[in-house]
């Protein structure tokens, strides 16, 4: 039976947005009891599409033509006053960002209860109970005192539970969930893509599902929908649309996805250029008055990488990743342990460090000074260092041309490129020192599949012309498996394994990595729900108050009092390959 | 408890400030032509060097710079302002005889200005764009460009001499030898143009803030997921939005409490209220500098207290707040 | 610029400013005399004498003379007292901005107590200390202005000085001018640009209050003067002090417009 059906439906922009239109002639059914998902990248008009069904449209956001048909009425030609009551009973929707969709000033209880409030004249005392039921529900540890807590005091992975319990609080016959698990870590996602699947089946909600990931899509979906630019390109059964993509858009898509799979090994050299040892970074907030709060961010992290490898650190928030790769290049001092680049401890000054080491930022939008022309910005540290304004100039276009950009772009301001030019520019002007050694933090996650793959390549490319070694830190497994030829993994400050990537892949020893490596979605719906699934318990506990002894352990199935009391040190349990953990155990994932 | 100590924490950030202000002051009055002593015999009629000195040894001035800061700091400690020569009592009896005026108007004038601005701002951000924004946001930005002490002389022009409906001038009519709830209701009167006038601009700060606070936090997330939960805009607004959208006007409150203190400076000269900001117009004139020191040490006391208050509040609105 | 001159609200602010301008420019041609010189027969309605179409004050000088002598001194202590108070906000908020720690502490605390003591009462007594002369007046009131913006830029600069951006140049070696100048500077200057429109309107009104109270340079012809004198006479020939007041408030007026108009020219995220 169709509950949901968006006829030939026109979206159109506001006067001034980059085209005309969001949606063209978009049509899609969705059968009560289905999970559908809509899959596309950014500006493919998917969330636009779930914001027209709610009638949520941004100011400016009309529907010019069609209809959404939903339980036999137009919901774009219902009455202002009529949506209001379908919206909570009928419909209910999850939004992306957990951190904010929630009021910060209202107690989660009182914000859950307000959807019986609202659509029902239960009495107070039921609703209280029905709130509580609810929480227990979508399995929220403690339920009593989530009803009290206000939403700062809950996890990311938490906040996402309250929302999917409001939506289905009044069990509604559609559900709409606009990328509810790409704000969370990846053990996180896999829980709520599970708690998401069983509500479904166990009161048989229809789903819409927006996402931008196949894996996901592989993990949850009946149905695919595949939108580029407001259209809809492909549409079929999950199994049909990854495993035998119709549409070349679609093939190039999936083609684009890195999977858990990886190049062969190559030789390295056996020349150290990068060597942590004992490294421990605490942040104390400093302020006479103030509470003090310390965050042990690192704690005696060792590690050593060659000239030519790249090193993939992976961890979830909270491990301390983003801290390391600081540390790395001067950004932030540290409180114990040592950095030695090529034999020599990391220079103090940093216009030392910076021939030594570079960086190349996460996010393309803000690692730009959005006020000043890109070519100044990469060739500003040249000029500062002596260089002449020419020759720091033709050095700079050389530079754009090898990572791919016209030379003639260089008198151009950041915002006339895309996301990935911009990775472009900054990794022109990481090189422009000429640097052995370079820490890229999280370089791809802000952009789309396609554009991934181009930068990562580009930095394949760079490596091998320039002999560069490569700290690349990232919380997406497979990047980090297509890239590395080592790879750490880290939990809340520490490093759990460390191996070559084959090895850490394929025999992995820390219950962490099997969960890690378990959690991420594989875009392939065979081999998706033919392998091992690891659900770990609730979230990264906050750093600011790691568990004792082995940090691991209030997630851990195979803990034992030991682990609560002894941490387990860094072992070398096969030739290059480490493990801190009282019980490691191999066991093939992926 | 967290509210509290929060709160204690913040009172005692603002010791360090208040010595910095006591220090300052000293040190720059210092500078000041002639001294007390000065002020004093030009008050007489005039004296000898003989008495001048003998003056200087009684009020301490003729010791070194430090040691008059420190005996200044310690009289302080001991909540002594010292001597007014111009007035003939202890400055802290001349400072707390014009506190009430000044307290009270501050006290309208603030209500005045937070309440309206607020219901104004609220208003105008619901209908933005569209006449009522128009309207209170075209009255805001007059009332913000009028001079307090023009809009004072105006409003005494045309409301107590031309329509004769309000008194043009000082803190109750002591003629008429009111008590009890007959005085203050006769202040309360005495005050309706003051209150006015000192709380105009802000009322037209508060609008604006109250007025872009409202359109940001409408903007927010949580406000979609309230729609997406099928609340009307009436519940959105009264439940969701209006509670964030103090907490920057709350805010202001605090930060605004100094200009306000100033503004009363020039609203009590106008409407001549025996306030502490007449009696600091009064003491430059005369250059009673111990009273105007005492002033200044009262005022900086009344905005940490303002401040004090305003953490308190925050702290209740925003469960954020010291986790 | 074009964003801006689409507006009509700010065009008319732009306007308004300029009128005073033109005035102020004006005043040396049309009024060439002294304006605070005996000019006739004092207490002259506006429109009774053909030479005097404002009137005359209380001293018998013509207030139209006046009005435009007095929009000179207004713009010119609204333009010093602001270059003076942004440039001390702009350098104090940026130090502490930018390097957080014990500088920041020092520097927000001398902040905080220069917003702890009410403005005007500070203006008083430094008038009282160092005189009224017009040109200490105008220092005086940039001294009492400067704490809102070293706020605003400092919170500017603690948020910019963490994003990438400035990281980068960071890692890339550069020092701290080049990243205070090159890198923060120049996206922390639009909200304080807008922001010193507020300045100005502030150190006009302060200017007038200060001479209103008769505290103020009484040899330069300021309009907050002339209302004060029209205090005494305020029951019968109340124009002499609403006049100079619609002149203040049109001044101000067109001050707050144009900020607002850059404020949306510059930051055009409502328009989105």
């Amino acid at each position: 039976m169709t509950l949901l059906a968006l006829e030939r439906l026109t979206v159109a922009l506001p006067a001034g947005a980059d085209r005309p239109h969001a949606l063209v002639d978009v049509s899609l059914t969705l059968d009560a009891g289905e999970i559908l998902c809509v899959v596309g990248e950014s500006g493919s008009g998917k969330s636009i599409t779930a914001t027209t069904i709610m009638g949520l449209m941004a100011p400016g956001v009309r529907v010019a033509a069609g209809r959404v048909m939903f339980e036999g009425t137009d919901l774009a030609r219902l009455p202002a006053e009529a949506l209001p009551r379908l919206r909570g009973p009928r419909i209910a929707m999850v939004f992306q960002e957990p951190m904010t969709a929630l009021n910060p000033l209202m107690m989660v209880g009182d914000q859950l209860a307000e959807m019986w409030r609202t659509h029902t004249d239960l009495p107070a005392r039921d609703i209280a109970a029905r709130a509580r039921a609810a929480l227990a529900e979508v399995a929220l540890p403690d339920p009593d005192g989530a009803l009290r807590a206000y939403p700062h005091e809950l996890s990311g992975g938490q906040r996402q539970r309250v929302m999917i319990a409001m939506a289905l609080a009044l069990e509604p016959a559609l559900l709409i969930c606009d990328e509810p698990t790409t704000a969370l870590d990846v053990t996180t996602q896999a829980q709520i893509l599970r708690l998401i699947r069983e509500l479904q089946s166990r009161r048989g909600t229809a789903v819409l599902f927006i996402t931008h990931d196949f894996g996901v899509v592989a993990e949850i979906a009946d149905r695919v929908i595949v939108m580029q630019q407001g259209l809809v390109v492909e549409q079929g059964a999950a199994a049909q649309v990854l495993g035998a993509p119709a549409h070349d858009y679609t093939r190039r898509l999936l083609a684009a996805v890195p999977r858990l799979t990886a190049p062969a090994p190559r030789a390295i050299s056996a020349e150290p250029v990068l060597e942590i040892t004992g490294l421990s970074k605490t942040y104390r907030p400093a302020g006479l008055f103030r509470r003090r709060r310390e965050t042990r961010a690192l704690d005696g992290v060792t590690l050593t990488l060659r000239r030519g490898a790249t090193l993939g650190v992976v961890g979830e928030s909270g491990s301390g990743k983003s801290t390391l790769a600081r540390c790395a290049v001067g950004l932030l001092p540290f409180d114990a342990g040592t950095i030695r680049i090529e034999g020599r401890p990391l220079p103090g000054a940093r216009q030392a460090a910076a021939h030594c080491v570079q960086m190349v930022f996460q996010d393309p939008y803000a690692s730009l000074n959005p006020r000043r022309r890109v070519g100044d910005q990469v060739a500003q540290r040249p000029i500062a260092a002596g260089t002449g304004r020419d020759a720091a100039r033709a050095q700079a276009a050389e530079l754009f041309a090898l990572v791919g950009l016209d030379p003639a772009a260089l008198v151009r301001f950041p915002h006339e490129f895309s996301g990935g030019q911009r990775q472009r520019i900054g990794i022109a002007r990481a090189l422009a020192l000429r640097p052995k050694l370079i820490v890229c933090d999280e370089p791809v996650s802000a952009l789309d599949v396609s554009i991934q793959a181009q930068v990562i390549n580009l930095l394949d490319d760079l490596q091998e012309e320039f002999d560069l070694t490569y700290v690349f830190i990232a919380h997406d497994l497979s990047v980090v498996r297509h890239i590395s030829d080592r790879v750490a993994v880290m939990y809340l400050g520490k490093i759990v394994e460390v191996g070559d990537r084959v090895s850490l892949y394929e025999h992995p020893m820390h219950p962490y990595t099997h969960a890690l490596l378990s959690a991420v979605p594989v875009p392939d719906p065979d081999k998706e729900h033919a392998r091992e699934r690891i659900l770990l318990t609730g979230d990264v506990p906050s750093p600011l108050n790691p568990p004792p002894a082995c940090r691991f352990h209030t997630r851990c199935w195979k803990a034992q009092s030991l682990c609560t009391q002894v941490e387990p040190p860094l072992v070398e349990v096969q030739p290059g390959h480490e493990v801190a953990c009282h019980f490691p155990e191999e066991r093939v994932i992926v | 408890m967290r509210v509290f100590s929060l709160a204690a924490r913040r009172l005692a950030a603002s010791l360090p400030t208040l010595l910095l202000i006591l220090v300052g002051m000293f040190l720059l009055l210092q500078l000041a032509p002639g001294d007390t002593v000065d002020a004093l015999l030009a008050q007489m009629g005039g004296g000898d060097a003989g008495v001048a000195r003998d003056l200087r040894v009684f009020y301490g001035l003729d010791l070194s710079l430090p040691a008059q800061l420190g005996n200044y700091l310690w009289r302080l400690v001991r909540l002594d302002l010292g001597f007014s020569a111009i007035y003939g009592k202890p400055v802290a009896t001349v400072i707390l005889e014009r506190l009430p005026a000044t307290l009270s108007l501050m006290g309208a004038s603030l209500s005045l200005a937070f309440c309206a601005g607020m219901g104004l701002g609220v208003i105008a951000a619901r209908h933005v764009n569209r006449w009522p924004d128009t309207l209170i946001s075209t009255l805001g930005l007059i009332f913000y460009a009028t001079p307090s002490f023009w809009f004072g002389l105006m409003a005494i022009v045309l409301f107590s001499v031309q329509l004769q409906w309000l008194p043009a001038g000082g803190f109750g009519d002591v003629a008429m030898g009111y008590t009890g709830w007959r005085r203050a209701l006769d202040i309360a009167w005495h005050l309706v143009l003051p209150t006015l006038t000192l709380g105009l601009i802000f009322l037209a700060i508060y609008l604006r803030i109250m007025r872009a606070s409202m359109l940001e936090v409408l903007s927010l997330d949580f406000v979609r997921t309230a729609r997406a939960k099928g609340l009307r805009e009436g519940r959105i607004v009264t439940r969701h939005v209006l509670r964030n959208a103090l907490l920057p006007m709350v805010t202001l409150i605090g930060l605004q409490a100094g200009t306000m203190l100033g503004g009363a400076v020039v609203v009590e000269s106008v409407f001549a209220l025996p306030g502490l900001g007449r009696l600091a117009y009064e003491s430059v004139v005369q250059r009673d500098l111990n009273t105007l020191l005492g002033i200044v040490f009262v005022s900086a006391l009344l905005v940490i207290a303002v401040n004090f208050a305003v953490d308190l509040l925050y702290a209740r609105l925003d469960p954020r707040i010291g986790a | 610029m074009k964003r801006y001159l689409r507006n009509p609200v700010a065009v008319l602010g732009a306007a308004l400013v300029l009128a005073v301008l033109g005035m102020g420019l004006a005043a040396p041609l049309l009024f060439p005399g002294d304006p605070l010189g005996l000019a006739g027969r004092p207490l002259q309605w506006p429109g009774a004498n053909p030479r005097f179409p404002l009137g005359t004050d209380p001293s018998g000088r013509d207030i139209m003379a006046q009005i435009f002598h007095g929009a000179r001194i207004s713009l010119l202590i609204g333009f010093v007292a602001t270059l003076v108070a942004t440039a001390i906000g702009i350098a104090i908020g940026a130090l502490a901005g930018f390097y957080g720690g014990w500088v920041d502490t020092v520097l927000m605390r001398l902040t905080e107590a220069f917003q702890t003591l009410p403005n005007f009462l500070l203006l008083l007594v430094l008038v009282a200390v160092f005189g009224s002369h017009i040109n200490t007046v105008t220092v005086a009131i940039g001294l009492v202005s400067w704490p809102p913006v070293a706020r605003l830029t400092r919170a500017e600069f603690l948020t910019l000085r963490t994003r990438e951006f400035v990281q980068a140049a960071r890692v890339q070696g550069l020092s701290d001018l080049h990243l205070m100048l090159r890198e923060v500077l120049p996206n922390a200057l639009p909200p304080v640009i807008v922001y010193a429109s507020v300045v100005m309107a502030v150190a006009i009104l302060l200017e007038s209050a200060l001479a209103f109270l008769q505290l103020s340079d009484p040899n330069v012809p300021s309009w907050g003067n002339l209302i004060g004198l029209g205090r005494n006479v305020l029951r019968v020939e109340w124009y002499v002090s609403a006049i100079p007041g619609v002149a203040i408030l049109l001044t101000i007026l067109g001050v707050s417009l144009v900020g607002q108009g850059l404020n949306d020219a510059l930051n055009p995220r409502i328009g989105k």
